[in-house]
């Protein structure tokens, strides 16, 4: 640093201690409710300190027992938004490798309209074209499937764009050396493209694990029946009880289990995080 | 647009590669969007069974109607608060990291990961904390004077949404400003240093106009999501009320469509909609330096 200024260094480690401490305090509220009995919420006050009802909560609620008011326990929505997170990353890369590997490697009539026409789907997200997107979902009977959950959300413009971007940095060389050693474009992309942009992909996978883990609106319109809810939607559809008070401890062991695979994908693979993060926004 | 000097001779294999990409753009992206424009121009009657074409009138009903208007003025108030909120303290957090080398790691660690928690999920969690019968926040308010209602105050209604998007976008922009400071040459910093400008000085004459192509790109990126990805945040917390203080755009777009059922002012909300993403994505493309060092 410029100058040896003891207090500010001490005033930078209190601004950031206190920035952990606001950024964590809701999920440590949510965990400690998660681990008290729920009448310990009638008194009015909420408990800050653990309690001793943890291994309770949460083995009611992933084995959705009749207390939790659940219409199906929580390790399916688990394995639901398990498969639609991994069916919209792997998704979106497989189409988006092989849409940015035409149009780089290829001349071809209509390049460009295919090109526009992908840069398009980024001015269009789901929020814009809501009703119509539904119906075209529903004329196809894909409500309350994997696919319908998926597939209308793999296109991507950012994901092909960023394989553009990748390809163009590859010597041209290479490729011509593949050529003369007879590789077909199918064997170039394989054994050259896909190995040489291998952390591109994780760190995309990365991004788009979380994007697709994270999916709210899409799963609430088209899945009906309780069998394909995904966690991050089940949690409104649990807090709205009619009538009663909600179970806090449930929703709160829910809202902790929704967050928990995306938070540790960021935390144990920060590095792939922050590149993916860095590369969809250019 | 730019090719590889020497580039692979097929007819069919590009249009093979390319075929599940624009399969799906036109299914369900090109496809709905034309139907959101079309639909804009007719009106259903009341049952259902005759449609007809009525021209502009979706789009004129739209503009005279309070409630329309209302939900631009909320979507507004709540996008530049959200951003501004969240750039701030996002800003300040990247100052203090800047400034220390051995730390700086663990802090990262631990502000970042709320990027990955879902929307929804952080409106549950803010919904929890304000809840006005058990939650923490109105009790400590409470304390010191101040009533917290979010089920009947508009502006507490407003404030508790505009905090759960801001809590899960600092992260974000922490990353991105912390990489903006670190692409600022030191030299810089050490000449006016010698020059005998404090650090307070320093920061607002060299260090913040040297970050305003990365504070102009998040600020795009801020009103985009406050505008289209915050829906859960909203509909886990205040469902649009009390008396629509928090009703935007993308959630009365759905509210009229999926819950009111008015088709055709819900396609008119859509090709509105559309219109602002297009402009926001023509300014991102146009004006945000692309080129920042990271």
């Amino acid at each position: 640093m410029v100058e040896n200024q003891r207090w500010l260094d001490i005033l930078a480690h209190i601004t950031l201690i206190l920035g952990v401490v606001v950024v964590a305090f809701p999920v440590y509220i949510a965990f400690i409710a998660s681990t008290h009995h729920p009448v310990e919420f009638m008194s009015g006050m909420m408990p800050l300190l653990p309690g001793d009802n943890m291994v309770n909560t949460y083995t009611e609620v992933l084995s959705g027992g009749v207390r939790a008011q659940m219409t199906v326990p929580l390790t399916l929505m688990l394995t639901n938004s398990l498969i639609m997170a991994l069916s919209i990353a792997i998704g979106k890369i497989v189409i988006s490798i092989l849409s940015a590997f035409a149009i780089v490697y290829f001349r071809f009539p209509f390049r460009m309209t295919a090109f526009w026409m992908i840069f398009i789907t980024l001015m269009l997200p789901v929020e814009v074209r809501i009703v119509p997107t539904f119906k075209v979902v529903a004329d196809l009977g894909l409500l309350n499937s994997y696919a319908g959950l998926s597939i209308p959300l793999i296109a991507s413009a950012t994901a092909t764009f960023l394989f553009r971007q990748v390809f163009l940095t590859i010597p041209d060389e290479l490729m011509e050396a593949a050529r003369i050693d007879g590789a077909g474009p199918m064997k170039f992309f394989r054994d050259i493209l896909l190995p040489l942009s291998r952390t591109n992909i994780a760190a995309l996978f990365v991004i788009l694990f979380i994007y697709g883990w994270n999916q709210y609106l899409w799963p609430i319109l088209v899945t009906t029946d309780a069998d394909f809810y995904t966690i991050v939607a089940g949690i409104k559809r649990m807090a709205d009880v009619v009538d009663s008070e909600p179970l806090w401890n449930f929703i709160m062991a829910t809202a902790v289990l929704a967050m928990l695979p995306p938070v540790l994908v960021v935390i144990f693979m920060q590095r792939l995080f922050v590149k993916g993060l860095v590369e969809t926004e250019k | 647009m730019q090719t590889k000097r020497t580039i692979f001779r097929s007819r069919g294999l590009p249009y093979l590669l390319l075929a599940p990409q624009l399969a799906i753009t036109i299914i369900f992206f090109l496809w709905p969007a034309g139907q959101a424009v079309w639909q804009s121009f007719l009106r259903e009657d009341a049952f259902g069974l005759k449609t007809s074409f009525v021209g502009l009138a979706n789009y004129t009903r739209l503009f005279h109607s309070p409630d329309y208007l209302n939900a631009m003025q909320v979507t507004l108030v709540f996008a530049v608060s959200t951003a501004a909120l969240a750039m701030i303290l996002s800003l300040l957090l990247a100052v203090a990291v800047d400034r220390l080398i051995r730390a700086s790691r663990w802090y990262t660690t631990l502000l970042v990961w709320p990027y990955a928690v879902a929307p929804a999920v952080a409106g549950i969690l803010w919904w929890f904390i304000f809840n006005p019968t058990i939650g923490i926040m109105p009790y400590v308010l409470a304390s010191v004077g101040i009533s917290w209602n979010h089920l009947l105050d508009k502006g507490d209604a407003m404030l508790l949404v505009i905090v759960a998007a801001a809590w899960k976008q600092v992260s974000y922009n922490f990353l991105f400003f912390v990489a903006g400071l670190q692409s600022i040459p030191a030299s810089l910093r050490e000449a006016a240093a010698i020059d005998g400008a404090g650090p307070v000085k320093r920061f607002f004459t060299i260090t913040l106009p040297l970050l305003s192509p990365t504070t102009f790109f998040l600020l795009v990126v801020n009103v985009v999501y406050t505008l289209f990805d915050t829906f859960p945040v909203i509909d886990a917390t205040t469902e649009g009320g009390p008396a629509q203080a928090t009703n935007t755009l993308v959630y009365k777009v759905y509210m009229d469509g999926f819950v009111g059922l008015d088709l055709g002012s819900s396609a008119a909300q859509s090709v509105v909609l559309m219109a602002i993403v297009i402009s926001l994505t023509v300014v991102q493309f146009r004006f945000v330096e692309r080129r920042v060092t990271y």
